[in-house]
């Protein structure tokens, strides 16, 4: 019913015309599912808003054609577009907060949308507002319709967007990266709630995604894009299970996903065994009964609500929780940005907890406790090149200058796998690993004993996740570090950690050995953590390298 | 709907100390200007006894501290004092004059979003294109003529070139007869009393100053529209109602600029002041008998009591006009009530 | 870019004006102008034609000619003298101004928008109460009550200009204050203060750069109102808010060169230092490199 054939859309910039999509094809049956799946930059999103025709301005479908059950939509005029949009063919979108208007009801913008395709009167446009509302499982419908988005949760304005799209009974919805920035929990029930709606009402659907994983659970069948072309398509579990394509191979790869160890996630050239580290050293970092509480206008607001635990030099271990969760609160805590309100952070013996943060600056163990940041991006000044932000702790507390201070640098950007011709570049002239790997060059500069990783990877393509959570385990090998990985994600903690806490409310609800934990999780909290993880279908040749490790 | 009164009554609260902070700068202001008034009052023929007695009797004997507090105490019963230059007691004089600015100020405050705003919309719309480069020299321009030279130079052009306007001396010529007061706004007043003649002699008076003022503030309200509409634009929901099928005037009028309003709505309370502070030159132009004239005559004279005057009235006006477009945001836009929580 | 140094910036900083006019020639004609107008200021007493306060009866309100570029005024003054020698003036007490309210205001946003808290609250409150006086209202009563000199209009015109510096700056280093950079320049063992002086501050100093433009302008402006208005400074000396003041009382009487060159002057000013404002952002903004 959808048939695309060499669509190539150009988009006129500054620096001459860029093309984003570069003649792509691909048809969908009445009631199938594609995924169409990319890294950033691969021009996923920008084929969907050229076949909704809503290309931002410069943007425009430059070749081909896109033929809608018989009727040709790049000839179609403006109006024609207009009411096919929304009534036949809908979208929705990626941060459903934003996708809202923050100022209106959310009743009266789904209403906005019922009368202007006919379907509702003045007078029963409520009402069908408040049944489009029922449609996508809102609870308290007629109580909903008032609110206003910022009232809302993420999931919940999502599914406000989902009813959006589905009030008018469109054929086929388009859903550009819809669950990106939502919680697991959340991610797998509006996805499933998406499914469900889609096969009752014998819908088409499109779902753009960079998650290989989700898009093999939730679609019929995938088509792989980079740099603007389609490179293969296919049935999911077949482009799973046999890629053909190298590029699809390493999109495969790097998926993390059960099963697998940190390095099938590399390219298979690229397999170095891993280097072994000890997890059983003596017990260098000891939490006690923490507790943060900040002084809210409504009462005190209890982050972290009391937790202990013990980390064993060596050892990596994660801390997994949803947002809000109190995990960044623990973080900052332990790496002594903010002070507990009370309980103890023994370090290497020492009570550290109780010293202000601003006097532990002076602190000799300051250097032993360090970080990589979330947001690769956010982390470095912009003001600054990557060799003034590597060097920064080493001139402010190793006392470097000069010579010494460069060949230190220089040594770091190496270990990093930084290419030395990019220390004097901003941040805003590197890739996003470029960024990721300046970090942990800056974290590891004075040789800690402990870091932390605040979901080090979280902002980056899943191939570049991959390379990074290689280079974080070669160098904890290699310098003997000892790890708290902060992450929402178990299956990449699963990769990379020995031990996992797991939060939930500020309170550990469980915490052991990574294996045992995932493999027989005792809190039913752990259980719906790990059962709305994606589970793409295991990709054989892997499997091989999991038993051996599995059998050791 | 108990919780979205809160805010109203908090912004309401911090209006205080913003109150006392001006009435202690109008009268730290006001007893630092050059000039002794117990001299000024007692008149050119006094002598030293004499001024001695006005002393007293103005209390200026007394020391800073007792002098504020009887300075407070006559503001809470709404004396302002004398005014030395015109004999009258400052309150009646603020009260003839005030309208005549306001009025001004109004006019062209409305004149100038009545312009500014469309033309913001516009080259937000039409980003990059010449339309946008030449709104942006114009209004550019436009912030960059000093007002008093923008007035001298309209008079010269339209009064002494072409004669369309009447002479710029005040706000109706002597061959009209002042409309009945009832607001003090001669164009309503004449509207109300049903004077068509008197009506167009007030506005043509009122023309030339009016768009003096308003070719200032046209920058500042076009940039915001058209940066507050270039966020809106560019805004997820905006993609959301386009894929939704919305037309294109539903989706600019009815969601973007909806949502563009609120920081336009804030820029206004600053241009406000921006104007009330041109006034005080356009009315020196124009012979304005506003009380920006009215202050300038009680600086050059230091007569303190019409100073201090005419500086509380215009810091209670626009702290007024604040509260004023605070609360309506607060109205308006359903997130304030939270986030302020 | 690949081959310079992290420690050689001088050179650079000229390569990339160049890259900036070349990129926004209204920068490039901004810039021009700036410079004519320094020049001026600086150069401008030896290049004219006639001593600026030399008075001459016999020709006075003459229109421009070959003699009197811009004509003369009711004093026989060459106007064209007056007007240019008037810049250093004018620019000098705009610029000390501006200069005194961005060192102030930055100082105070900065400490608001890192601490927050009580100390907020109440710069916030004495940042509204100045504001809540019409501005140039402010500023006559300032001059007025110290006295008409320069010095008092250059301190009036700093004070009104105080709280929008402070509003910028305590904004951008507000939305800066948990940044990760900012945390991570605290591992790396910067106090609260150097995070704030040397990591933060700096990142503000764009959207800064358009504010300075602008309050240019303004103080220029400002300045001239006052003289304007009897409140500034005062005649023989040649300032381009008496001088149009002065112009005003003949414009009527068709002597429209008096109050026109000066005014004109004023706004070209005013109208340079407005178009200067991105330029001078793109110049500070390191995200402006290539």
């Amino acid at each position: 019913m959808l048939s695309v054939k060499d669509l190539s859309v150009a988009f006129k910039t500054r620096k001459g015309q860029v093309d984003a999509v570069r003649g792509i094809s691909f048809d969908l049956a009445p009631g199938e599912t594609l995924g169409i799946v990319g890294e950033s930059g691969s021009g996923k999103s920008v084929t969907s808003y050229a076949l909704m025709r809503i290309l931002d301005a410069g943007g425009r479908i430059s070749a081909g054609d896109v033929s809608w059950n018989g009727r040709d939509l790049r000839a179609a005029s403006e109006s024609a577009m207009r009411s096919l949009r929304g009534r036949e063919i809908s979208m929705i979108f990626q941060n459903p907060r934003a996708a809202l208007n923050p100022i209106r009801k959310v009743g009266h913008q789904i209403e906005d949308v019922l009368r202007q395709h006919g379907r509702a009167t003045r007078s029963d446009a409520q009402a069908k507002a408040i049944a489009a509302l029922e449609a996508v499982k809102i609870r308290n419908a007629a109580e909903r319709y008032h609110a206003y988005p910022f009232e809302l949760s993420g999931g919940m304005c999502q599914r406000i967007v989902i009813a959006i799209a589905l009030a008018c009974d469109p054929k086929l919805m388009i859903a550009d990266e819809p669950t990106t920035g939502l919680d697991i929990t959340t991610q797998k029930a509006v996805m499933e709630l998406m499914r469900d709606l889609i096969r009752e009402r014998g819908m088409s659907s499109i779902v753009i995604t960079h998650d290989l994983g989700l898009a093999a659970e939730y679609c019929d069948r995938l088509a792989v894009m980079k740099d603007g072309q389609i490179v293969e398509t296919g049935p999911s579990a077949q482009i799973f299970a046999n890629p053909q394509h190298p590029y699809t191979r390493k999109l495969v790869d790097a998926t993390p996903r059960p099963g697998v160890s940190i390095r099938d996630l590399l390219p298979p050239e690229a397999r170095m065994p891993e280097l072994p580290h000890d997890t059983d050293g003596r017990a260098i970092l000891e939490v006690v009964d923490l507790v943060k509480t900040y002084p809210g206008k409504s009462g005190p607001v209890h982050a972290v609500k009391g937790i202990s635990f013990t980390i064993r030099e060596g050892q990596s271990v994660g801390l997994v929780g949803e947002s809000g969760c109190g995990k960044s609160t623990t973080s900052a805590m332990l790496v002594r940005l903010l002070d507990p309100s009370s309980g103890a952070i023994v370090f290497d013996g020492h009570e550290i907890g109780g010293i202000p943060a601003e006097r532990f600056l002076r602190d000799p163990r300051r250097a032993q406790i360090q970080m990589v940041f979330q947001d690769a991006t956010d982390s470095l000044n912009p003001r600054h090149n990557a060799f003034d932000s590597i060097a920064e702790p080493l001139r402010r507390l190793g006392r470097m200058r000069g010579a010494r201070l460069a060949a230190r640098v220089g040594e770091l950007a190496q270990l990093t796998g930084l290419p030395a011709h990019l220390l004097s570049r901003y941040p805003h002239q590197l890739s996003g690993g470029q960024k990721a790997r300046v970090g942990i060059a800056r974290a590891i500069a004075l040789d800690p004993k402990f870091l932390i990783l605040d979901e080090p990877t979280a902002a980056l393509d899943v191939s570049i996740q991959a390379v990074v959570l290689n280079l974080l385990a070669d160098l904890r090998a290699r310098l003997g570090m000892t790890y708290l990985f902060v992450s929402h994600d178990l299956n990449v903690v699963r990769l990379l950690c020995d031990h996992v806490i797991v939060m939930q409310d500020g309170q550990i609800v469980e915490q052991g050995p990574t294996a045992k934990l995932m493999d027989a999780p005792e809190h039913p909290y752990t259980r719906e953590l790990l059962h709305s993880a994606p589970k793409p279908p295991a990709a054989p040749f892997a499997m091989g390298h999991a038993a051996a490790k599995a059998a050791e | 709907m108990a919780t979205r009164w809160l805010p109203i009554l908090w912004r309401l609260v911090q209006t205080i100390p913003v109150v006392i902070g001006v009435v202690i700068i109008s009268f730290v202001l006001t007893r630092a200007l050059p000039g002794d008034p117990a001299v000024q009052f007692a008149g050119q023929m006094a002598t030293a006894e004499s001024i001695e007695q006005v002393r007293v009797a103005l209390g200026l004997d007394k020391s800073l501290p007792q002098q504020f507090l009887i300075y407070c105490k006559a503001l809470l019963q709404g004396d302002l004092g004398q005014s030395i230059a015109t004999g009258r007691p400052v309150l009646t004089d603020l009260a003839t004059r005030l309208p005549a600015s306001l009025e001004l100020t109004l006019t062209a405050l409305i004149l100038s979003c009545l312009i500014a705003i469309p033309l913001g919309v516009l080259a937000a719309v039409r980003q990059g294109s010449w339309i946008d480069h030449l709104c942006r020299v114009l209004v550019t321009a436009g912030v960059s003529l000093p007002t008093f030279f923008t007035g001298i130079l309209l008079i010269y052009v339209f009064y002494y070139l072409l004669g369309w306007a009447p002479s710029p001396l005040g706000r109706l010529d002597f061959i009209y007869f002042d409309p009945p007061r009832v607001t003090g706004f001669f164009l309503i007043d004449a509207a109300l009393d049903g004077d068509l003649r008197t009506f167009t002699g007030a506005a043509k008076q009122l023309a030339l100053p009016a768009i003096t003022l308003a070719l200032f503030t046209l920058a500042p309200i076009a940039r915001m529209t058209r940066a507050a509409m270039l966020t809106a634009l560019s805004s997820d929901y905006i993609r959301t109602a386009r894929a939704a099928g919305l037309p294109p005037r539903k989706v600019l009028f009815g969601y973007a600029l909806r949502n563009a309003l609120l920081p336009v709505v804030t820029t206004l309370g600053m241009v406000f002041s921006f104007v009330l502070g041109a006034n005080v030159l356009v009315e020196k132009v124009f012979a304005w008998p506003g009380i920006g004239s009215y202050a300038v005559e009680a600086l050059v004279q230091s007569d303190y009591a019409a100073v201090q005057g005419f500086v509380l009235a215009m810091a209670l006006l626009f702290v007024l006009i604040n509260l004023i477009i605070d609360l309506s945001y607060t109205l308006i836009d359903p997130r304030i009530g939270f986030s302020s929580k | 870019m690949t081959d310079i140094t992290p420690r050689q910036t001088g050179n650079g900083m000229l390569t990339h004006l160049g890259h900036v006019m070349r990129e926004n020639p209204v920068t490039a004609l901004s810039f021009g102008l700036f410079s004519c107008f320094v020049l001026q200021a600086f150069f401008g007493q030896w290049l004219v034609p006639y001593d600026p306060l030399a008075t001459n009866s016999a020709r006075a309100l003459e229109a421009p000619s070959a003699d009197h570029w811009f004509g003369t005024d009711q004093l026989g003054r060459d106007v064209f003298s007056r007007v240019i020698v008037a810049t250093r003036l004018d620019l000098t007490i705009s610029v000390l101004a501006v200069a005194i309210s961005f060192v102030i205001g930055s100082v105070l946003g900065a400490v608001a928008g890192y601490w927050g808290g009580w100390l907020d609250s109440v710069l916030n409150r004495i940042l509204d109460t100045i504001m809540a006086f019409p501005l140039f209202v402010l500023a006559m009563g300032i001059v007025a009550a110290l006295g008409n000199t320069v010095e008092n209009i250059i301190y009036a015109t700093a004070i009104i200009n105080i709280p929008f510096y402070a509003r910028v700056v305590r904004a951008e280093v507000n939305i800066r204050r948990e940044a990760g950079f900012a945390l991570a320049a605290r591992l790396s063992g910067n106090g609260h203060m150097r995070t704030l002086a040397f990591h933060i501050f700096p990142n503000a100093l764009p959207p800064m750069m358009v504010q300075v433009s602008l309050n240019m302008g303004w103080a220029i402006l400002n300045a001239a109102g006052l003289s304007f208005v009897g409140l500034g400074v005062r005649p023989p000396t040649p300032e381009w808010g008496i001088m149009v003041a002065e112009g005003a009382n003949f414009i009527i009487s068709g002597h429209w060169w008096v109050a026109l060159f000066p005014g004109l002057w004023l706004m070209l000013a005013v109208f340079t230092f407005n178009l200067m404002g991105d330029g001078l952002r793109d110049l500070v903004d390191p995200r402006r490199r290539t």
